[in-house]
């Protein structure tokens, strides 16, 4: 198979896939979970229930507050113990509904039986409606509400679904296991949202790094009429949603536009699964994989978790908290956060949990810029980091916005290249912020 | 958990390349046309270079130490490296107040007095260089003949010109090219390639620093642009001129294994600080410098015009940088779906 690529910048971080031949785990739940009510993109979920209330797992907690926001549902059986702030991953205080816990008892209506429903029997609009019904966010980061992408705005078509099985972090292997694993219930959901985006082409892109899950999903892929795999060279930020459109199509998202300008719409290959396990089997997203891994992690593994489920009982269940630890990231390596706590729970987006040792945790000294342009030749949307960093530090916001600062995916390939250690991103993040506020005063004027 | 966790934004990795390893590199890849030096021009070449590179490193760290009082830098190596490359730019009888004035000019004026590494405009080293051509002309070109299999003694050096003097003042007393290159002098292209020619000490050999450029390419410290770029306008022109009046201007292969080209392309022109950033940026300065290069040669006062090719660029490196982006993401139209 021809391996295809993103022609623009991109970077080969060291892949460290730990994990990637350790079988997915289902963790028990414990005592008390605390679920965020914003876990998505967009409006936070209001509260349905009060403190001190039953709740079934699988049953709906929060409702969606918006065109775009999420359902969240209880993803265990118990009592409402409070509704507090609770810090969640970004380290905030927010809002959360925390369960005092016991054995599971499912709502009604869901199916919790290992066999795959392979026919599909709703409509279109029934599909994006139990989508939207069932919670389900975009699984590979950015938790973006699945239906909304479902409706295609007028105007425009769709041509292809695009499912992301690139996992081009280092370290993570979750949507890797998730294929080998669930492949099949993985391609069910993908022609569910072939359907419902009404579209008769599929493309899964797989990075070679993980040449098993290719022949796996490409085997699978027989049965499934007009989904294909294409093989992709290894090259990080490739399941960037803009590079991977690239990679695949040859199409480029237009500066400051969606995806389906391209005539595409991608989704995670979780997201799939997800959307499989929502349609067919009527269960909403309370549970997801998460790789547990990192230098200092003692046993690397692939956990399936329910949400709301503490960091901390992930990290004890893979050998525990090590001695040299001095870094937690949410996520991976090149665009995960740092946690101030290993309390936080896990919610929807949360893929990974990265343990650093303490003499990786620390940044290297800055040195002055050497003009050296690696910090070009590796951004994947052709920007000029070093420049857009100047523009920030001297709070020149017009130019900044007129060297497209907007268009930064903030995948922080030029952080991670620049051998005078500068950190570029953080000043870019800063001037996007600065940025998009001017853009939207603007806007309403 | 009481243990404090380290908080920071991504990335959170970081690549093993550093500035000291980009400036070591670079010093290795100078090894070969260093090794050939010493060979041809004995214990002098080994004068010039320490007292070249101790006197680069010692002004830099004079000049932070009591004039800026900032943090030393010169463990980076670019002090070493603007050490090198003047050596490798002056003749090999050069006396030594003359090289520790090249040394205070570089690192100094050219290199301290903008800020330091990566801030300086012009490279250093070349600054140097023509600063004490202008200043010491006749010791600045008076250029030892080389004598095979490292000479140990120190005075009475017997000199000559360099081919490409040889070239310019033969033309100009009215000579053919023909003529000039039969001269007994004029060493043969063999000559040219192992480095048995008179000039200064890093311009000796192609071969050796052919050798050091392709070790720097696949080190990723240089890429092909301006290389290729200054490479081909240079030949490319030479060649042209050539077609034109073979008894006037002498071949292309002459120019391209005389005098400084080959070290001013792969070692001076790339230099990170003073060139341009993006790809279409350094193709046009890589041009710009083989145009200069060539008109200097040709018709300029000066025999080689190398050094002043690539200041003269360098001056343009910002422009350049303004006027050439890098090619953006999305800037195409969308397909039509």
């Amino acid at each position: 198979m021809i391996l295809k690529t993103f022609k623009l910048g991109g970077v080969h971080p060291p892949e460290n896939k730990f994990s990637a031949n350790v079988a997915i785990e289902p963790l028990p739940f414990p005592k008390r979970v605390a679920i965020p009510v914003s876990q998505h993109l967009g409006a936070p979920s209001t509260v349905l229930l009060k403190r001190g209330e039953e709740v079934k797992t699988g049953q709906l907690l929060a409702k969606s507050s918006g065109f775009i926001s999420a359902n969240i549902h209880s993803p265990v059986t118990g009592k409402i113990f409070k509704i507090d702030n609770v810090m969640d991953q970004s380290g905030y205080k927010r809002t959360a509904v925390i369960i005092d816990t016991r054995e599971d008892e499912w709502e009604e209506g869901i199916d919790t039986s290992p066999d795959i429903i392979r026919e599909i029997t709703l409509s279109k609009q029934e599909i994006i409606q139990r989508i939207n019904d069932m919670g389900v966010v975009g699984l590979g980061g950015a938790t973006f509400p699945t239906h909304v992408k479902m409706m295609v705005p007028d105007g425009k078509k769709a041509e292809f679904l695009i499912i992301n099985g690139v996992e081009c972090e280092p370290y993570l292997t979750s949507d890797h296991r998730l294929m080998l694993e669930k492949g099949e219930e993985m391609l069910i959901g993908t022609q569910i949202l072939m359907k419902a985006l009404g579209v008769d082409k599929a493309i899964i892109g797989i990075e070679n790094n993980k040449p098993d899950a290719i022949t796996h999903i490409a085997e699978l892929c027989k049965k499934f009429k007009g989904i294909t795999v294409q093989a992709l060279k290894v090259k990080y930020p490739q399941g960037g949603e803009k590079q991977l459109i690239k990679a695949l199509t040859g199409r480029e998202v237009p500066s400051g536009k969606l995806p389906i300008e391209t005539g595409c719409v991608v989704d995670n290959v979780g997201t799939a699964y997800a959307v499989y396990e929502a349609v067919q089997k009527n269960k909403p997203l309370i549970e997801r994989v998460v790789t547990v891994t990192g230098k200092a992690a003692k046993k690397p593994s692939n956990f399936l978790v329910r949400v709301g489920t503490p960091i901390s009982a992930l990290i004890e269940k893979a050998g525990g908290i090590p001695e040299n630890l001095g870094k937690v990231i949410g996520g991976g390596p090149m665009m995960g956060k740092a946690l101030m706590s290993v309390d936080a729970p896990i919610v929807k987006g949360s893929s990974g949990i990265l343990l650093i040792p303490e003499e990786e945790a620390h940044r290297l000294a800055v040195k002055s810029c050497i003009r050296c342009g690696r910090c070009i030749s590796v951004c994947p949307m052709g920007l000029e980091p070093f420049l857009l960093a100047q523009e920030v530090m001297h709070e020149l916001w017009e130019r900044a916005e007129h060297d497209k600062i907007m268009d930064c995916i903030e995948c922080g390939s030029c952080h991670f290249t620049c051998p005078s250690s500068r950190p570029l991103l953080d000043y870019i993040r800063l001037g996007k912020t600065k940025v998009g506020q001017i853009i939207r005063t603007r806007g309403k004027k | 958990m009481d243990k404090l966790l380290t908080i920071s934004g991504s990335p959170h990795v970081h690549t093993n390349e550093s500035v000291r390893k980009i400036m070591f590199t670079v010093f290795y890849a100078m090894l070969p046309a260093m090794l050939v030096s010493f060979y041809f021009f004995g214990l002098d070449a080994v004068r010039v270079m320490a007292i070249s590179v101790t006197a680069c490193v010692l002004v830099e760290y004079l000049i932070q130490r009591y004039m800026i009082k900032g943090d030393l830098t010169i463990n980076d190596g670019s002090a070493i490296v603007t050490g090198v490359l003047l050596a490798f730019n002056v003749p090999t009888n050069l006396p030594t107040f003359i090289i520790i004035i090249g040394a205070i000019v570089a690192i100094g004026i050219a290199k301290m007095a903008f800020g330091g590494l990566g801030k300086n405009p012009f490279n250093p080293a070349l600054v140097g260089r023509v600063f004490l051509l202008i200043s010491f002309p006749v010791q600045m070109t008076s250029w030892p003949v080389p004598v095979p299999n490292f000479p140990t003694a120190l005075a009475d050096v017997i000199t000559g010109p360099t081919p490409l003097g040889m070239l310019k003042e033969g033309v100009g007393a009215g000579q053919t090219v023909e003529q000039v290159m039969s001269s007994v002098d004029m060493p043969g292209y063999i000559d040219f390639l192992i480095g048995f020619q008179g000039g200064s000490m890093g311009e000796m050999s192609a071969l050796a620093l052919l050798l050091g450029a392709l070790f720097m390419f696949f080190r990723k410290v240089i890429t092909w642009h301006i290389p290729v770029a200054y490479l081909v306008s240079s030949i490319g022109f030479a060649t042209i001129m050539w077609w034109v009046d073979p008894t006037y201007y002498a071949n292309p292969l002459f120019h391209l294994f005389t005098g400084g080209l080959m070290l001013g392309i792969f070692f001076m022109a790339t230099d990170m600080v003073s060139s341009p950033m993006s790809a279409k940026g350094q193709i046009i300065y890589g041009v710009g410098c083989g145009v200069i290069t060539m008109v200097i040669r040709f018709w300029g006062g000066y025999p080689e015009g190398v050094s002043f090719a690539i200041l003269i660029m360098n001056a343009f490196a910002p422009l350049i940088n303004n006027a050439f982006k890098p090619q953006r993401f999305g800037q195409i139209k969308a397909v039509k779906a």
